[in-house]
């Protein structure tokens, strides 16, 4: 066995492994039994799910992985490239972007061997979307018509003591059955993205039992998925066996243990001993300086997934409103040395607000000499923009942030010759509270996770006025008219090319600085013939033959 | 000794009201939203934070908050987690686990411990009396994490002796090196509380009268000193079970162990109140419950102690 050298890196860390601790603590038999490959188990990395496991109310990652596994939605997401293919639609046509006619494929059934008929899928999203139900992804039905009266606003937000009014109806107008295989979704308005976000959990169809008993689904979840509940303890595992009637390619193996961490540190002895068969992303005491190379050799799995980081600008401090001096911090970045010395090559220099792995993506990037490191044309500029006193960098440092983000303070120090100083939050909880409340003194980590594979998605929720995550309060009414021109267009392809031009319009204003795409590192213990690493970070698991 | 017993269990009813209501109270002056970091890097929807917070009573002052969580408790129902997880299900997945390796712990340095102090009070200053010094002090002198991490490495990836972390069932035998690895400090000190008690009393007007009185040296040791000499060490190791615990959870990071340690922590991160109370006032009972076993034993060993 070779010598395992992530123990200094992991003593020096500890703290930190301590600290980042999205799940609880958990056990489980790591190998699986049984005689043929395609009868064995695997057991994989996952934290604890945050709710009770219902895709409607499941946005986070730890249950999103499970959800995934026991429920198939009309699109998934294809494993290499990430776009959108069929999964339980056989179509899904629009002449305008406003009506969607779907159709479903026939003989699809749930773990309980009912049918999946189309009522199915407009029960669950109508339940997602009715505001009392407090579901976390309602929002992601607000394009459907009639969304706002099954959900109505809260006339003076959450914290206000106003509560929202009860609504009227708990139907959405805009959702019609047509027959067991066919329904019709009407949009308020005509949105060119609407096919693309259907691969989203929010979209996934729930069974009749759901509706009758509720408490009884959430002991014991039906879906429609390639796997079916077993079983479950709390902060320990999750246990999934293959679903012999699911409609789509079944998998190559028959056990599926989500098994729950204290902490990827943690996680990670089990993996280099091949306890543990899959983790999608492993901690940073395995990357800091290559040790999982050391440790997993050929298990070791790189690869570009669907994520960004960026620094964002307070545009409500005067000091930020200065485009020069904006424009001046991303070209002092020198994001190809920070990204080979401080993540040996995992990330890739941003050249741009989009993802490479994006549709419509053009090689090269729309950001050009802005996401270039210029030292000339950094101070030129920031002698332009007449700022003095200090830069503060802040960011969470509870993920492995703190390296990079030191980083990042000395390229523009040693570029502009201005002080740069890094200024950490204890934790990510800490950190957003901050963020929300408006109360970011100086550039702040805003990072990027796609929930569907669309441009539309890394541009409008961060960069149009007054969107959700729009934490910089940028505000740019040509930007806003060209997203909404973007979203309003009659084909997904001419959508897409508005989306770029907003883009374009958007760097020139620079509200942040683009600064890396990630590449994601996941293990795989040797019993794993093949194992894919998702582009959403998640392990395909459809993928995975067993040695 | 029965009365005394009685009215020592009845003043444990306004410890255990006024050390919950502390926790509570605590917990919620944490500062921080609970629901800041729970959906992502978006915000929560508004709708998810009010009925959470009318579910959990967010939005009433902590003491009527503080008051409705004590009258459901009186009632058996520990609440949920802001994940709708009933926190009576999570105590009881993880209290047997940490009180196994509690007890584990306790076990090995009871026994480790009190051996090496028995040894080396009986003959100080020889080889074995240094050793046993000099490996006190260097387990004393290293952290916790140190040894779990080295211990892990060693036994676990490089011998394949044990399984680098502990599996869901968390059986005894796995829970030996991790018991070990938090008892290593403490063991440390018995070692040195029991060799300091055995040397101060070997010179005792008793033990003479004994050796006197032909007794083997054995009956002289095992029953006559040591019960004597025992009264600091039980002391020790019975808070020691209290803080196992409740601490132990740079050991369950370690070696991945479910139990309350982690729970606590994280619970306190997101601000979950009742959870943490809950978690808590266990510990509180078992802090109360081994104080008075302790002072029960003090009878049983020396009968000059006597309660009324």
């Amino acid at each position: 066995m070779r010598r395992p050298r992530w123990v200094p890196g992991a003593v020096l860390a500890t703290s930190m492994a301590l600290v980042v601790t999205g799940c609880g603590g958990g056990g489980g038999e790591g190998d699986g039994s049984g005689s043929g490959s395609t009868d064995a188990g695997i057991t994989v990395f996952n934290t604890e799910p945050e709710n009770p496991l219902i895709p409607g109310n499941t946005v986070e990652v730890g249950g999103g992985h499970v959800i995934d596994s026991l429920f198939t939605g009309l699109l998934e997401y294809n494993g290499d490239t990430a776009a959108p293919e069929n999964a339980m639609a056989e179509s899904i046509e629009s002449p305008d972007s406003k009506v969607y006619t779907i159709k479903i494929k026939p003989g699809w059934k749930f773990h309980n061997d009912t049918d999946v008929k189309a009522k199915n899928f407009v029960d669950a999203w109508n339940w997602t979307a009715y505001g009392p139900n407090a579901t976390q992804g309602a929002s992601f039905l607000a394009p459907i018509q009639g969304y706002s009266e099954v959900h109505p606003k809260d006339p003076d937000g959450a914290s206000g003591p106003e509560k929202a009014p009860v609504p009227t109806v708990d139907k959405m107008s805009g959702l019609k059955v047509i027959d067991d295989q066919t329904f019709e979704v009407t949009l308020a308005e005509p949105f060119s993205v609407f096919r693309t976000m259907l691969g989203y959990s929010t979209f996934k169809p729930l069974p009749d039992a759901f509706f009758t008993d509720q408490k009884a689904f959430e002991a014991n979840p039906i879906g429609n998925g390639p796997f079916k509940f077993v079983s479950r303890v709390v902060n320990t595992d999750i246990k999934l066996t293959r679903f012999d009637g699911y409609g789509g390619e079944k998998p190559k193996y028959k056990d599926l243990t989500w098994k729950v961490y204290q902490s990827r540190e943690a996680a990670y002895p089990d993996l280099v001993n091949n306890t543990l068969d899959f983790m999608e992303e492993l901690p940073p005491n395995a990357l800091a300086g290559e040790l999982y190379k050391s440790d997993l050799g050929d298990r070791a799995i790189e690869k570009e997934t669907l994520n960004n980081q960026t620094l964002s600008f307070p545009l409500y401090q005067e000091a930020y409103k200065n485009i020069d001096l904006r424009k001046a911090l991303s070209m002092a970045v020198n994001r190809e040395e920070i990204t080979q010395q401080i993540f040996q090559g995992t990330r890739t220099p941003a050249d741009g607000l989009l993802h490479p792995l994006l549709p419509g993506y053009k090689p090269g990037g729309q950001c050009g000499e802005l996401c270039t490191f210029n030292p000339t044309k950094a101070k030129e500029l920031f002698a332009k923009s007449g700022f003095t006193g200090t830069l503060k960098i802040l960011s969470n440092t509870d993920g492995g942030h703190q390296e990079w983000a030191t980083a990042v303070a000395n390229s523009i120090k040693n570029t502009l010759g201005v002080e740069v100083v890094f200024e950490p939050a204890t934790s990510f909880g800490d950190f957003r509270q901050k963020v929300n409340g408006r109360q970011m003194s100086d550039m702040f980590r805003a990072g990027w996770v796609a929930d569907y594979p669309h441009p539309e998605n890394f541009l409008t929720p961060l960069y149009s006025t007054g969107a959700s995550s729009n934490d910089g309060e940028y505000s740019n009414p040509a930007v806003d008219a060209k997203l909404k021109e973007a979203d309003t267009a009659p084909t997904e392809a001419e959508g897409i090319a508005k989306y770029l031009e907003a883009e374009k319009m958007i760097l020139e204003d620079m509200p942040s600085i683009p600064l890396w795409t990630q590449n994601t590192v996941a293990g795989k213990s040797d019993r794993l013939k093949v194992a894919k690493l998702h582009p959403f970070r998640k392990l395909d698991i459809t993928s995975v033959e067993v040695a | 000794m029965g009365r005394y017993t009685l009215r020592r269990l009845l003043q444990m009813i306004p410890v255990f009201i006024g050390t919950t209501f502390i926790i509570y109270f605590l917990v919620w002056a944490v500062p921080g939203d609970p629901f800041a970091g729970k959906c992502g890097e978006r915000d929560c929807p508004d709708a998810y934070i009010q009925s959470m917070s009318e579910k959990f009573n967010l939005d009433d002052s902590v003491f009527v908050q503080y008051g409705k969580y004590l009258l459901n408790l009186v009632s058996g129902d520990f609440g949920e987690t802001f994940s709708g997880v009933a926190v009576s299900e999570l105590i009881s997945n993880a209290y047997p686990v940490t009180l196994r390796l509690a007890v584990v712990a306790l076990i090995v340095e009871a026994i480790i411990g009190v051996t090496a102090g028995i040894v080396t009070g009986l003959r100080k200053r020889g080889f074995l009396d240094s050793l046993v010094l000099v490996s006190t002090l260097f387990l004393i002198s290293i952290p916790v994490f140190v040894t779990g991490y080295v211990l892990q490495l060693v036994l676990g990836l490089e011998w394949g002796i044990i399984n680098p972390t502990v599996s869901s069932d968390a059986t005894i035998g796995e829970l030996i090196v991790p018991g070990f690895v938090l008892a290593s400090l403490s063991m440390a000190y018995v070692a040195r509380l029991t060799r300091a008690s055995i040397a101060e009393n070997r010179r005792a007007d008793y033990v003479r009268t004994a050796v006197a009185k032909g007794l083997t040296q054995r009956r002289v040791v095992g029953i006559h000193m040591l019960r004597n000499s025992a009264i600091p060490v039980i002391t020790f190791l019975g808070t020691d079970l209290g803080s196992f615990m409740g601490g132990a959870i740079v050991t369950e990071g370690i070696f991945n162990i479910p139990g309350i340690g982690g729970l606590i922590f994280k619970s306190i991160q997101f601000k979950e109140g009742a959870t943490v109370t809950g978690l808590v006032v266990l510990l509180v009972l078992v802090y109360l419950l081994m104080n008075l076993l302790i002072d029960l034993a003090y009878g049983v060993l020396d009968p000059r102690i006597r309660y009324e």
